[in-house]
């Protein structure tokens, strides 16, 4: 309890979205996982009156969230902004639908692109596909807006988008918490005019989306969502105004506290009136969004003008400074950075992917890569992944290598992929290459977890988000279910193994799958009891054992190995590159 | 009054953690506190870096550049990768540890030498050998405690404010080695 006697708690952004959740009775929620998007749904399941899982991909969640909210209920799904591309599909045509129970897309973005392979902004998404976008700016309007999106959402029979970027989903600040106030479900009526979406019945709800979309932009212009914060700031005698939101907004209080602010907590409608009422009080009007110029285009078009992009950069995060320098005009005098080593993020000691990946660097194969901690192969020393586009392209994309060039053409080439992003998409890849005959080789990189976003369970781990224990789906039974019969199970760590298997299958004329297991070195109970030590009158200084490029290993200045028992996990696949027996293990 | 402190370090070394524990610290202190941390891909040995900003009122939740009134790194590449967002009276809690980057493992970069020293031209630093320290206590991965312990000296927070939310955050069965950890820290 705070001195106000209210109850409040420290919260990450994403755990208040959560409470949020809770508190607006929200019952069922699915996600994938995606940075910066996961805590939603590892807090919002401690909460026993939601249900929360983990689908196989974001296209199923918000189809499961979806049916939810048709039968009536309040629902939710949570997903980074690239696992909304993946459910477009759905999110398009719930559009035309809208709901009966209030339902909620969160998609987090990431300006600054801290663990993505885009910026892409999904204010566009909700654009294009004509629904509502809410976007909060601190830990405590993550939690209050989520109330107020499921009101929006019933109100106005519209699906929202509540949007927010990796600098708000792990940001903690204090959160007033209040009770979950439980809605009535709704009644759930037969009615295919609104939930059958074909031509006639799409047409009509065509015009019912457009029409709901304009009452909710009039109803914008007198919001809890939006306001505005009056100011006195004067700059070379004119006054200034920001019109702004989410995270931005914290560096306009900070860099310009004393200027006239229009806040938007709903991007999408944006409300026309407010927004000219807003431009008339104020001399100069600076738009200040991180990422595309969503606001400003559209403040743009109704004739009003306005600086934006053309002062800020369309990439990254923003920042105070910028501000200082941009609008203020000041000279910081910033020291420069030194210039020191780059430390990017690398494969952890112990993890089972580089030994994979030694492999087949070493058997020099190209490798179509996927989405995962893997996708860190294609870096220097193991140069393993030559390609990475989405979740489940390696499989498909080495398909259309060899219907381009040719199946001898592949035989130099292998589609690695997790477990968890096989089961997201890459099974459908997998069922097209079996389909068209395929003769490459996928090497399945079997961790027994979603690794990168932190270690979330998924259809083969046998175990729920709620932590329940469940059958596991069994890969070589799905994949043989499939129909391709070439499959076999080998210990990733078993480098002679892997290098015998990968060798001949990559040269049959036939398709095949490789399931390389052994968990991530994070999870628990992966810890070896020994660690390795070098044995120095071995050592010739080959520097072989180096090439895996495992952190704990150094070379000294003469040349020599040493190896960082702190950082060590023990598991010798650096002995497996030493032909002079000189490294050794010891016990821990 | 708002002050800016931030945490730098090599993914795994429990940034997060000394992130929480500072904001908690201030939070009971009555201040406004805001705590920003980095997740994900970062968190594989990469370079990590939390801010916790506190005060009468906080509004943005990151550190900018020239504006750290403390750096705490946990390791001295990392120090002297951060060290310009320090303001000029800021001051620098360097854990005196190399960790080599996947470039000077593989041996196509060079570690800098004598970091600290550099630095010590430049900056009000403060090194400690945490690690080792650490090892003494017997448990290695209690050094970010030392490290906290001598970061704290130069806040203005009393050493019963500091054990009790460090009792609150570490796991229960640790609560003793990282208390003796946090103190050897703050009485160096």
């Amino acid at each position: 309890m705070s001195e106000t006697g209210k109850n409040t708690q420290m919260m990450l952004g994403n755990a208040a979205i959560a409470r949020g959740a809770w508190e607006a009775g929200v019952k069922v929620v699915s996600s994938y996982p995606g940075t910066p998007s996961t805590e939603i749904s590892e807090e919002v399941v401690k909460y026993d009156e939601v249900y929360a899982e983990w689908a196989p991909n974001e296209k199923v969640a918000s189809e499961v969230a979806i049916g939810a909210a048709i039968s009536g209920v309040r629902a939710m799904t949570c997903m980074k902004m690239v696992g909304l591309n993946v459910a477009s599909d759905p999110l398009y045509s719930i559009s035309y639908a809208g709901v009966n129970g209030g339902l909620v897309f969160v998609v987090a973005d990431d300006p600054g692109l801290y663990s993505s392979q885009n910026e892409q902004d999904t204010r566009r998404v909700a654009r294009a596909a004509v629904v509502p976008c809410i976007e909060p700016s601190d830990s405590q309007e993550a939690k209050e807006f989520v109330r107020l999106a499921y009101e929006v959402s019933e109100q106005f029979d519209r699906p929202v988008i509540y949007r927010t970027t990796t600098r708000l989903a792990h940001s903690q600040c204090d959160v007033e918490l209040c009770d979950r106030v439980e809605p009535e479900d709704r009644p759930y009526e037969r009615n295919i005019q609104k939930n059958v979406m074909m031509p006639a019945m799409a047409q009509k709800r065509h015009i019912v989306v457009e029409q709901k979309m304009n009452e909710l932009a009039e109803w914008a212009n007198d919001c809890p969502l939006n306001r505005v914060e009056p100011g006195t700031m004067v700059l070379n005698g004119k006054k200034i105004g920001f019109i702004t939101g989410g995270i931005p907004y914290q560096y306009v209080k900070e860099a310009c506290p004393d200027a006239a602010v229009l806040k938007l907590g709903m991007c999408n409608p944006l409300p026309r009136r407010l927004i000219e009422d807003f431009a008339k009080t104020v001399d100069e009007l600076y738009i200040f969004e991180e990422l595309e110029p969503v606001i400003e285009e559209q403040v743009r078009a109704w004739g009003i003008p306005c600086i934006g992009k053309d002062r800020f950069t369309i990439q990254g995060e923003y920042s105070a400074n910028m501000l200082r320098e941009k609008v203020l005009g000041q000279d910081l005098h910033l020291k420069a950075a030194a210039q020191v080593p780059p430390r990017p993020p690398i494969l952890c000691p112990g993890c089972p992917h580089r030994a994979t990946f030694s492999v087949i660097s070493k058997l020099r194969l190209h490798a179509a890569g996927d989405i995962g901690c893997y996708t860190l192969g294609a870096l220097a020393p193991l140069n393993a992944v030559d390609t990475t586009i989405c979740m489940g392209s390696s499989i498909s994309s080495l398909h259309g290598m060899e219907k381009a060039k040719g199946h001898d053409y592949v035989k130099n080439w292998v589609a690695v992929i997790g477990d968890s992003t096989f089961m997201h998409t890459g099974i459908n890849s997998l069922i097209n290459m079996f389909y068209n005959q395929s003769h490459a080789t996928v090497v399945i990189l079997d961790n027994r977890t979603t690794g990168m976003t932190g270690h979330q369970d998924h259809p083969a781990t046998g175990k729920t988000l709620k932590g329940e224990i469940v059958p596991a789906v069994n890969f070589p039974q799905l994949i043989r279910g499939i129909g391709i019969e070439n499959v076999q199970e080998v210990d990733a760590f078993d480098v002679e193994k892997l290098t015998k298997v990968l060798k001949e299958e990559t040269q049959k004329d036939e398709l095949s799958v490789i399931i390389a297991v052994a968990p991530c070195a994070l999870l628990k109970g992966q810890t070896h009891p020994y660690k390795v030590e070098p044995v120095p009158e071995k050592c010739v200084k080959c520097g072989a054992c180096l090439r895996i490029g495992c952190p704990a290993l150094t070379k000294a200045e003469d040349g020599s190995i040493m190896i960082d028992r702190t950082m060590c996990n023990g598991c010798g696949l650096c002995m497996s590159q030493c032909r002079f027996s000189a490294l050794e293990r010891v016990k821990a | 009054m708002t002050k800016s402190i931030m945490i730098v370090g090599v993914g795994g070394q429990g940034t997060l953690l000394t992130s929480r524990i500072l904001g908690g610290v201030m939070e009971n202190a009555g201040y406004k506190v805001k705590v920003s941390e980095v997740h994900g891909m970062a968190q594989r040995g990469g370079s990590v870096v939390t801010f916790v900003r506190y005060g009468d009122t906080v509004a943005e939740p990151i550190v900018e550049e020239g504006q750290a009134d403390v750096l705490i790194a946990f390791e001295r590449l990392e120090a002297m990768r951060y060290a310009h967002f320090l303001k000029a009276d800021g001051v620098l809690i360097v854990n005196d540890w190399r960790i080599d980057p996947i470039g000077v493992v593989t041996g196509a970069m060079k570690y800098p030498e004598h970091i600290i020293e550099d630095l010590e031209q430049q900056y009000q630093v403060y090194r400690v050998d945490a690690m080792h320290e650490a090892l003494k206590l017997g448990n290695s991965r209690v050094f970010n405690n030392i490290v906290l312990g001598l970061a704290a000296r130069h806040m203005d927070f009393t050493r019963e404010e500091w054990l009790k939310v460090i009792a609150e955050k570490v796991p229960p069965k640790t609560v003793e080695i990282n208390t003796k950890a946090f103190l050897a820290g703050y009485e160096q």
